[in-house]
């Protein structure tokens, strides 16, 4: 088997995740929910993916988002690091975000 | 109905049914429209206004070839004013320069091209189209140049199964996110060409097997999704997510169904868009109602306990293998008619042996199928 040039992403506290091209997070005035839009699926992301998911803009470093999400929910960052690298490696994995 | 009808979230439309290839396992209607029963612009333009209103999130442009239509471009800028997602389902082939640029341009969030092949021999043989493969390279190319997040669509069968590890290096290769082996479904042309077109269990098995080792080898680089095969599944597939729950399709003239192959139900009758507008089809339409929830489940459906996974499965194969379009989808273990779908692959590996002759096929051509079809 040909060796692929392409390689997976590994997210360190420095990436700047941002969103895919191909997806989008907008607010569904139907159902008056936020949905992210990606090409085969629709997700509906609880309140906690949307905070993250949200500072997916490509200026934030991971530190530093989680500095701010440590702030909105009153947290210690060593705390909710674990969980906040963890969705964004699951969602870079899912080609929903760039890390 | 006992439960509220919830918005629908996706549409399929079928711009037209004119297309450059001819593959035998298409899954439009063996009853193709021509050109002159197409809807115009402005009345997609306005079903699509309907739709976003609706709550519709997501719409795949497909055909037939949807780039036929002229007016594609607006067509796409009418859908993404409203922020509807859209996604453009192409065979890749005599797309003239720049326009997929324009659709690009228009605000297209997603190209999803279908290979028939891996290699050029394969995908002119199964179209029926000579310098194919070439053409949807350079569309793969221009799409990615574009800027466009790229899908490769494989749709797979007995001709073309053993090139399954090929279509993951070409995926890799032509720069896409995701790749789709989709095992074909048997509706429409295909269940026409069935014995032309069923693999064997060995094939089958050996494929998943390739398939589930390239998921975890390229996890984080290339997304693979695949389409079970019916034929050979225990459980059905959800057809649709369960029939008109929160998806629908729409045909060239704009008869609205709750999936694509819905029209072989004959007991249905379909409204087109236009004689109802496009939410009274959804809410109140009696063959969007037919097997809407769970209220018209006979046994073993009625108490199973996946009937809210599976929903029964597919109706057309219902109607297509046990002649009863509200029976248990046959690919289901526990239908008493399952036994069939395993007589029926033998009976397609057996009349190939048989006889070469049978693994020609159908080509689907638009005013064929009258002859064809008894």
């Amino acid at each position: 088997m040909i060796e692929t040039a392409r390689v997976r992403t590994v997210l360190s506290m420095q990436s700047k995740p941002v969103l895919k091209r191909h997806v989008r997070l907008q607010y569904d005035k139907v159902r008056e929910a936020w949905a992210l839009l990606s090409p085969e699926r629709v997700f509906w992301p609880n309140e906690v993916s949307l905070d993250i998911l949200r500072l997916c803009d490509g200026r934030h470093s991971v530190a530093e988002m989680v500095a701010v999400l440590g702030d909105q929910y009153g947290a210690d960052a060593a705390q909710i690091t674990p969980d906040v690298t963890g969705f964004l490696q699951e969602w870079s994995d899912k080609f929903l975000v760039t890390l | 109905m006992t439960e509220p009808v919830l918005p629908p979230i996706g549409m399929l439309a079928e711009l037209t049914h004119r297309c450059p290839l001819q593959c035998a396992y298409c899954s439009n209607p063996v009853e193709l429209l021509k050109a002159n029963r197409e809807m115009d612009t402005q009345n997609w333009i306005s079903l699509f206004e309907q739709a976003a209103d609706l709550g519709v999130l997501q719409v795949h442009l497909s055909g037939g070839e949807p780039t036929l239509r002229t007016d594609l471009a607006e067509l796409i800028a009418s859908l993404v004013r409203r922020g509807v997602y859209t996604n453009l389902i192409t065979a890749g082939v005599g797309i003239a320069e720049g326009r997929i640029e324009a659709f690009a341009e228009a605000g297209l969030d997603h190209l999803q091209l279908s290979f028939q092949g891996a290699f050029a021999p394969t995908t002119e043989k199964i179209g029926n189209a000579r310098g194919a493969h070439e053409k949807k390279l350079e569309t793969a190319r221009r799409a990615r140049a574009a800027g466009l997040p790229l899908t490769i669509n494989a749709p797979i069968h007995r001709h073309n199964m053993e090139e399954v590890p090929d279509f993951i290096e070409l995926a890799l290769s032509l720069d896409a996110e995701r790749l789709e082996i989709a095992n074909v479904q048997y509706a429409g042309w295909a269940l026409l060409n069935r014995n032309a077109l069923m693999p064997e269990r060995e094939a089958v098995e050996r494929q998943v097997e390739i398939v589930e080792e390239a998921q975890q080898r390229l996890r984080g680089i290339m997304t693979i999704d695949f389409v079970t095969p019916d034929y050979f599944a225990i459980y059905p597939k959800p057809c649709m997510g369960g029939w008109a729950r929160d998806a629908f399709m729409v045909a060239p003239d704009g008869t609205v169904l709750p999936c694509h192959a819905a029209g072989t139900i004959k007991s249905l009758h379909f409204e087109r868009f236009g004689d109802w507008n496009l939410s009274r089809i959804w809410h109140e339409s009696s063959a969007f109602n037919a097997f809407r929830g769970t209220d018209w489940m006979q046994e073993p459906c009625r108490s199973c306990e996946r009937r809210e996974i599976d929903w029964g499965g597919c109706r057309c194969q219902a109607m297509a293998i046990a002649g009863d379009a509200a029976a248990t989808d046959p690919a289901c273990i526990k239908s008493p008619l399952h036994a069939r779908m395993g007589a029926l692959i033998k009976e397609a590996i057996d009349t190939k042996s048989a006889d070469a002759e049978s693994d020609a096929f159908i080509y689907r051509r638009i005013g064929r199928s009258a002859e064809t079809i008894s």
